[in-house]
């Protein structure tokens, strides 16, 4: 899932400050999991603004929705009769459902009430941590199932780094490091000559290196 | 067992504080209440093995919210006790009233007023 964590409050103060109504729009998807920005999320953003501005003396209409999707154009539109009784929506969703919000209502400004982090797992509640970077070559068949590139930090592929001590990664000293992962798990899987295979120079066109990236599925078109 | 404490505090039954969350407390405040207390049983001692540790996350993540949008932390508490201790139930409910008295009414409640 997509991680992302809620901005401090002060600067969703600032963002949305000049307007009289607002919509706290949430994402039942990716940020419902991580807790940043789920119905749940909302309601408790919600009631802290409209308490905020109150002892400011600002009446502001602030209030709560949260969509099935808001990466989808279906669920979009069931903002579309609402949206204009609104000056501003502050949309709890990832970066894409963000900007897919923006692209939907043009007249309407839509901030960002959170941060987003990184493709990722729950190792426990409250706790995320990364798995995936986009790359657009997956090479977790060579490594074990274990990704060098979102968990090495030099992103390497004939690794482990002289700076790799003991199993951990030289930045950090509660790192992981990938490469060691990588190895005990090519021997837990009795793999140890994958290690042995020189891996080619990566094609990082299909990385963002390459520019904003699509995929086109004319079978699945409608 | 007659005991005093005053009568501003407004009882809530939970079957545990672990039911409580964040939203039922900034919604009692933001509906006016001047302070919100949880008085859970004594820590390592829930029912529901840690119903009453949560609740204290829970108050503590209160209390941090209340402090990012300029409002006191201290007007939510979490207090523990066993369910045997009435006088202590009294003597919290004492000390929250005092000290919510201390910090004055709830500021959001001007606009609340004029909003209704």
């Amino acid at each position: 899932m997509i991680v992302a964590e809620q901005k401090p409050i002060q600067e969703i103060i600032e963002e949305i400050r000049g307007d009289h109504s607002v919509l706290i729009l949430g994402c039942n998807e990716c940020v419902t999991v991580c807790e940043a920005g789920g119905k749940k999320e909302v309601a408790v953003l919600a009631s802290a603004l409209r308490m905020h501005f109150m002892q400011q003396g600002e009446q502001k209409q602030i209030e709560e929705r949260t969509l099935e999707r808001q990466c989808d154009q279906e669920y979009l539109e069931e903002l579309r009769d609402d949206i204009d009784r609104y000056d501003s929506v502050l949309s709890l969703a990832c970066g894409a459902g963000i900007q897919f919000t923006a692209e939907k209502y043009h007249a309407t400004p839509v901030y960002p009430g959170v941060n987003t982090k990184f493709i990722g797992v729950t190792e426990e509640r409250g706790y995320w941590t990364e798995r995936c970077q986009a790359c657009g070559q997956c090479v977790l068949a060579q490594t074990g199932g274990i990704c060098p590139v979102s968990r090495c930090a030099k992103r390497l592929f004939n690794g482990p780094c002289g700076g790799s001590t003991q199993g951990k990664c030289e930045i950090n000293p509660e790192l992981d490091c990938a490469w060691q992962l990588i190895i005990d798990r090519l021997k837990s899987l009795n793999q140890l000559e994958a290690y042995e295979v020189l891996a080619p120079i990566k094609d990082w066109s299909t990385d963002r290196d390459g520019g904003p990236r699509n995929v086109v599925r004319e079978d699945v078109e409608s | 067992m007659r005991l005093d404490y005053s009568p501003d505090i407004k009882v809530i039954r939970v079957p545990c504080t672990g039911k409580v969350d964040v939203i039922h407390i900034l919604h009692a405040l933001e509906k006016g209440a001047d302070g919100v207390y949880l008085v859970g049983c004594l820590e390592g001692d829930c029912h529901f093995l840690h119903g009453n540790l949560l609740a204290k996350k829970r108050v503590q993540r209160a209390r941090a919210i209340l402090e990012s949008i300029g409002m006191e932390g201290d007007r939510v508490r979490m207090y523990n006790l066993s369910s045997g201790e009435a006088p202590q139930f009294a003597q919290y409910a004492r000390e929250m009233d005092e000290r919510i008295r201390e910090l004055g009414p709830n500021p959001i409640k001007p606009g609340l007023s004029s909003a209704a």
